[in-house]
C-alpha cells in the first residue's frame, strides 16, 4: 500500500495547472516530431532540453515536459507508418507491415484508431508495471549477460520468417543485407575500424535513422517520380473511410494488445533491447500465435495492434533500468538520463528513496500524459486522414524535404545527407527486386547488438562456445529460439499452399 | 596567481570599456556527439554559465556534430571552419586518445588551439560488494597469476580510454605483457556496471561519476580511485592507487579547443572566459553536483598538458599493439 500512498503523492506534485498544460505541450509535440520522418523520440527529446533549460524549469516539471514528448512520439511514429508506408521512428517500422495494407484498402482511420488505442493500453500497463515492479524488474534485467543478450537476439532472428509472408529467401537476402551494414564502423572489441575506407564518418557506423529514411521515404518518392513525374494527373481514389473502429475490430484485437504489452514491456526493461525489439518480438509472435487464415501483412488490425502496444510499453519498460540503474535502455532514455544528471538526480538504486518526490511526479505525469495523448489522438484521427487526401505530387515533395531537413538537424552533416539518398535509390531498386525493406532495418538494429554481445561472450569465456548455453536462461531461450524457427517449417508445410494461392490472386504490392 | 588575478582585473576592465580587441557574438559550442554524452554536457553546462555570467552576449548556441568518435567535427572544424572566432568546441581525454591513436585520419593536435580544462572524472577501478577482492594490488595479483580468470568490463571501445586506464595501472603493478588483460567493450559506463552487478565480469574500470549511483547504494566496491589524492564527498572514504603502491593517474578531462586561424585576441578572450567560468562559484557548485576534481589549466599549460598526453597514450597504444 506504500506504493499507491506515493502515487498518491505523485498525482498531487503532478496534478498543477503548470504540468498538466507541459504535459499538453510535451503531448502535442510529441506526436507531431513522431510522426515526422527522421524525428523520433530521441531527436524529440534532445530538441526540447534547452527549452525546459531556458524557461528554468525545476526538475520535475522539466521531466514532464521531456517525458510527455517521449510518449507522444512513440504514439506518433504510427501515424506515417500507417498512413505513407513511412516509419516516423524505428519502433513504429513494424506497424507499417499492416497498417499501411489497412490504410490502402480505405480503412486508414480505423487503423489509427486501433493504434491508438493499442499505444494506450500498452503504455498505460506498462507504467503500472513501471509502478509495481521496477525494483523486482532490476533482477530480471541482471539475469541477462552477454551469453542471454545473444540468445535473445538469435530468438529475434529465429522469427524473421514471421516477417515475410510470401518470399522466404528474399526476406533473408534481405536480414543478410542489414547485418553486413551493421558491421559498417569501429569494432568495439579490438577498436579496429571495418569497411570505413579511412572515411571518418562511418567509424561510429551507419544510423539507424537515416537508413530508414532513406529506405522508406525517399524510395518513396523515387517511386514517384518514376511512375507520375510529368503526368501531373492524380488518379488515386483515396478512400478515407470510417472512424471509429467496429466494436467487433476492438474486441478481436484486444488480446493481441495483452499479449504484445506483456512481450513489450520486457524488451523494454533490457537495457540493450529497447522498443525496436520490443514491436518486433509482439509482432512476429502474435502472427505466429494468431495468424491462421494467412492475413497478417494483408491489412490486420491485430498487425497493427501488437507492435503498437509492444512499442509503447517498451517505452515504459524501458524506465525501469533508467531510473533504478541509472543504465539508458533506449537511445530516449539516455538522453532523459543526461537531463536528470543536468537536474542533480543521480539516477541509480537509490533513487526511489533519495528523490521520491521526482521519480513519483514523473510516473504520475506518465499516467496523465497517457490519458491526454488518448484523448488527443482519437479525435484527431479525422484530421490526420486527410493526409490521404494530399494529392500524390503536393505530398512527395514535402516528404523529401522533411526528410532531408530530419537527418541534417540529427548529425547536422551533409555526409549523412548523401547516405541517405545512397539507401533511397538502393530501396528503390529492392523494391523493384520484390525485397522486403523490414528485415533490412531489423538485421541493422539487431545485428549490431548480437554481434557485440556475442564477441562479449567470447572475450571473457576466453573463446568457449559452450558458454553461451551456460544459465537454465540461456538455454531456454535458445529452445525458443529453435522452436520458433523449426516450428513454421514443419506446421507450414499445411498452411503454404494456400497462402502461395491467396498472394498470387491478389498480386499484392511487395512490402 | 596574482598576476593571474591582475590579468583577469585587466581583462574585466577592458570588456566593460568595450575596447577589448574582440567582441564575441553568435558565439557557438560543438558538442562532437549525440545529444546526451559528456561532450553535449560540457557545451551546454558552460554555456549556460559563460550566460548567467554574462561573458557571451545572447546565448550560446550548442550544435551537436556526431560521428566518429568526435573525429567528424575535428575534422569539419579544421577543413570547413578554422578561422571562426566565434566557435569552441568540447574535448575530453577521448579526444586526446584519439588523436594519439591516429583515430582521426589526416588530423594532428596542433590543427587546433587548446583553450583550457574546466575540470576532470578521475577514474575508478571498482568490483562487485560480496567480490573476494578488496584492494588494487589483489586484483593485479589475481591478473599476474592467472590473466584469464578476471574479465575488465568498460564502457569504451579496446583502445579506448576506460581500456587504457587499467592497462597502465597493469603495467605499474609489474604485469610483463598487460595485452593479457581481458577487457571487455561496453555500450558505457551503465552497461558495464551492470554486469559487474549481474557476475558476467570481475572488474569495472570507469570514471568516478559513473559509478556513483551504485558506491552510494552499496553495490560495488571501489578499490582504486587513479587520482593524485583523495576525493572529496562520497568518495573520500576510497583509497588512491598511489596509496596502496601503484602509482597510476587516470584523468578524464573535460575541456575546449578553439578553431587553429582563430585570431589572438579572440584566443584570449576565450582563455580568460574559460577560466572565469573555471572559477565562478556556479560552476563550483556543477563540478560538485557532477562529481567533477579540479583541474585548472588554460592557455598554453592546457597546450603543453595535452601534448604530454598524446605522447603517453602514443607510447602505451604502441606497446599494447593498437598503433603500429
Amino acid at each position: 500500500m506504500d506504493t499507491l500512498a506515493s502515487l498518491a503523492d505523485g498525482f498531487a506534485v503532478a496534478l498543477t495547472w503548470q504540468n498538466l498544460m507541459l504535459a499538453l505541450i510535451g503531448c502535442f509535440l510529441g506526436t507531431i516530431i513522431g510522426a515526422l520522418p527522421g524525428l523520433g523520440p530521441s531527436n524529440g527529446v534532445a530538441i526540447l532540453i534547452p527549452l525546459a533549460f531556458t524557461l528554468g524549469l525545476p526538475a520535475t516539471p522539466a521531466l514532464i515536459l521531456l517525458t510527455s514528448v517521449y510518449y507522444g512520439a512513440m504514439y506518433g511514429g504510427r501515424i506515417s507508418s500507417i498512413l505513407l508506408n513511412i516509419p516516423g521512428d524505428e519502433p513504429a517500422l513494424m506497424t507499417t507491415l499492416d497498417g499501411h495494407p489497412m490504410a490502402k484498402a480505405g480503412k486508414a482511420g480505423e487503423a489509427l484508431a486501433i493504434s491508438g488505442l493499442a499505444s494506450f493500453i500498452g503504455a498505460f500497463f506498462a507504467t503500472w508495471g513501471l509502478v509495481f515492479l521496477a525494483p523486482q524488474l532490476v533482477k530480471v534485467a541482471l539475469l541477462f549477460g552477454p551469453a542471454e543478450y545473444f540468445a535473445l537476439f538469435v530468438l529475434a532472428f529465429a522469427t524473421l520468417g514471421g516477417i515475410a509472408s510470401r518470399n522466404q529467401a528474399k526476406a533473408a537476402l534481405a536480414a543478410v543485407i542489414g547485418l553486413g551494414i551493421a558491421t559498417i564502423g569501429v569494432d568495439g572489441q579490438t577498436g579496429v575500424p571495418r569497411f570505413s575506407f579511412g572515411e571518418v564518418h562511418l567509424y561510429d557506423g551507419i544510423d539507424f535513422l537515416v537508413a530508414i529514411v532513406g529506405l522508406f521515404a525517399l524510395s518513396e518518392v523515387f517511386i514517384f517520380l518514376e511512375h507520375r513525374a510529368g503526368s501531373g494527373a492524380d488518379d488515386k481514389a483515396v478512400k478515407v473511410g470510417r472512424i471509429v473502429p467496429p466494436w467487433k475490430m476492438v474486441r478481436e484485437t484486444l488480446p493481441a494488445m495483452g499479449r504484445s504489452t506483456i512481450f513489450g514491456f520486457i524488451a523494454g526493461v533490457l537495457p540493450g533491447a529497447g522498443a525496436s525489439l520490443g514491436s518486433f518480438i509482439s509482432y512476429t509472435f502474435e502472427k505466429r500465435i494468431s495468424d491462421r487464415k494467412g492475413t497478417f501483412g494483408k491489412g490486420d488490425p491485430r498487425g497493427v495492434a501488437a507492435p503498437e502496444a509492444g512499442n509503447n510499453s517498451a517505452a515504459g519498460g524501458a524506465l525501469v533500468p533508467m531510473l533504478a540503474l541509472g543504465v539508458p535502455g533506449s537511445g530516449t532514455t539516455a538522453v532523459l538520463l543526461a537531463m536528470l544528471l543536468a537536474l542533480n538526480i543521480t539516477p541509480g538504486p537509490l533513487l526511489f528513496q533519495q528523490n521520491p518526490d521526482v521519480v513519483w511526479g514523473l510516473i504520475a505525469a506518465l499516467f496523465i500524459g497517457n490519458i491526454m495523448l488518448l484523448a488527443m489522438n482519437l479525435p484527431l484521427v479525422s484530421l490526420f486522414v486527410r493526409v490521404l487526401l494530399i494529392p500524390t505530387r503536393y505530398l512527395m515533395p514535402a516528404v523529401a524535404m522533411i526528410s532531408f531537413v530530419g537527418i541534417y538537424g540529427i548529425s547536422g552533416s551533409t555526409f549523412d545527407l548523401v547516405v541517405m539518398v545512397i539507401f533511397g535509390v538502393m530501396g528503390w531498386v529492392l523494391r523493384k527486386l520484390d525485397v522486403p525493406l523490414v528485415p533490412i532495418i531489423l538485421g541493422v538494429l539487431l545485428g549490431d547488438q548480437m554481434e557485440k554481445n556475442l564477441r562479449r561472450a567470447m572475450t571473457i569465456h576466453d573463446g568457449d562456445w559452450t558458454m553461451l548455453f551456460n544459465s537454465w536462461l540461456a538455454i531456454g531461450l535458445w529452445a525458443f529460439a529453435i522452436v520458433g524457427f523449426v516450428l513454421p517449417l514443419i506446421v507450414g508445410r499445411y498452411f503454404r499452399p494456400k497462402i502461395a494461392d491467396e498472394a498470387i490472386a491478389e498480386g499484392s504490392d511487395p512490402d | 596567481m596574482k598576476k593571474l588575478l591582475g590579468l583577469a582585473a585587466v581583462f574585466t576592465l577592458a570588456s566593460s570599456l568595450s575596447a577589448f580587441a574582440f567582441e564575441p557574438n553568435n558565439t557557438e559550442c560543438i558538442a562532437p556527439a549525440n545529444p546526451g554524452g559528456g561532450w553535449d554536457f560540457t557545451c551546454r553546462q558552460v554555456g549556460k554559465t559563460l550566460q548567467d555570467l554574462d561573458l557571451v552576449p545572447g546565448t550560446m548556441q550548442v550544435s551537436n556534430i556526431a560521428g566518429g568518435g568526435g573525429g567528424v567535427a575535428f575534422a569539419e572544424v579544421v577543413g570547413k571552419r578554422n578561422s571562426e572566432n566565434n566557435l569552441i568546441v568540447a574535448a575530453s581525454s577521448a579526444t586526446a586518445t584519439r588523436l594519439a591513436q591516429g583515430a582521426f585520419p589526416g588530423n594532428t593536435m596542433d590543427q587546433v588551439r587548446w583553450i583550457g580544462s574546466v575540470g576532470a572524472d578521475y577514474g575508478v577501478i571498482a568490483v562487485a560488494k560480496d567480490s573476494p577482492i578488496n584492494t588494487l594490488p589483489e586484483l593485479m595479483e589475481k591478473i599476474k597469476a592467472d590473466p584469464s580468470s578476471v574479465s575488465v568490463a568498460g564502457g569504451s571501445a579496446v583502445g579506448g580510454w576506460d581500456h587504457l586506464k587499467v592497462l597502465i595501472a597493469a603495467s605499474k603493478a609489474g604485469v610483463e605483457d598487460v595485452r593479457q588483460v581481458k577487457y571487455v567493450a561496453f555500450d558505457g559506463g551503465g552497461e558495464a556496471v551492470t554486469q559487474l552487478l549481474a557476475g558476467s565480469v570481475q572488474a569495472f574500470t570507469g570514471d568516478a561519476s559513473e559509478a556513483k549511483g551504485f558506491v552510494d547504494s552499496g553495490d560495488i566496491k571501489v578499490i582504486a580511485v587513479l587520482a593524485p589524492e583523495r576525493l572529496e564527498g562520497d568518495f573520500s572514504s576510497f583509497p588512491t592507487a598511489k596509496e596502496q603502491g601503484i602509482d597510476v593517474i587516470g584523468a578524464n578531462w573535460r575541456g575546449f579547443y578553439a578553431p587553429g586561424d582563430m585570431s589572438d585576441e579572440a584566443y584570449a578572450y576565450w582563455v580568460d572566459a574559460v577560466s572565469k567560468v573555471y572559477s565562478s562559484d556556479e560552476w563550483k557548485e556543477i563540478m560538485a553536483q557532477n562529481g567533477l576534481a579540479p583541474l585548472d589549466l588554460q592557455g598554453d599549460e592546457f597546450q603543453a598538458f595535452v601534448k604530454e598526453s598524446i605522447d603517453s597514450i602514443t607510447d602505451l597504444s604502441k606497446q599494447i599493439g593498437i598503433v603500429k
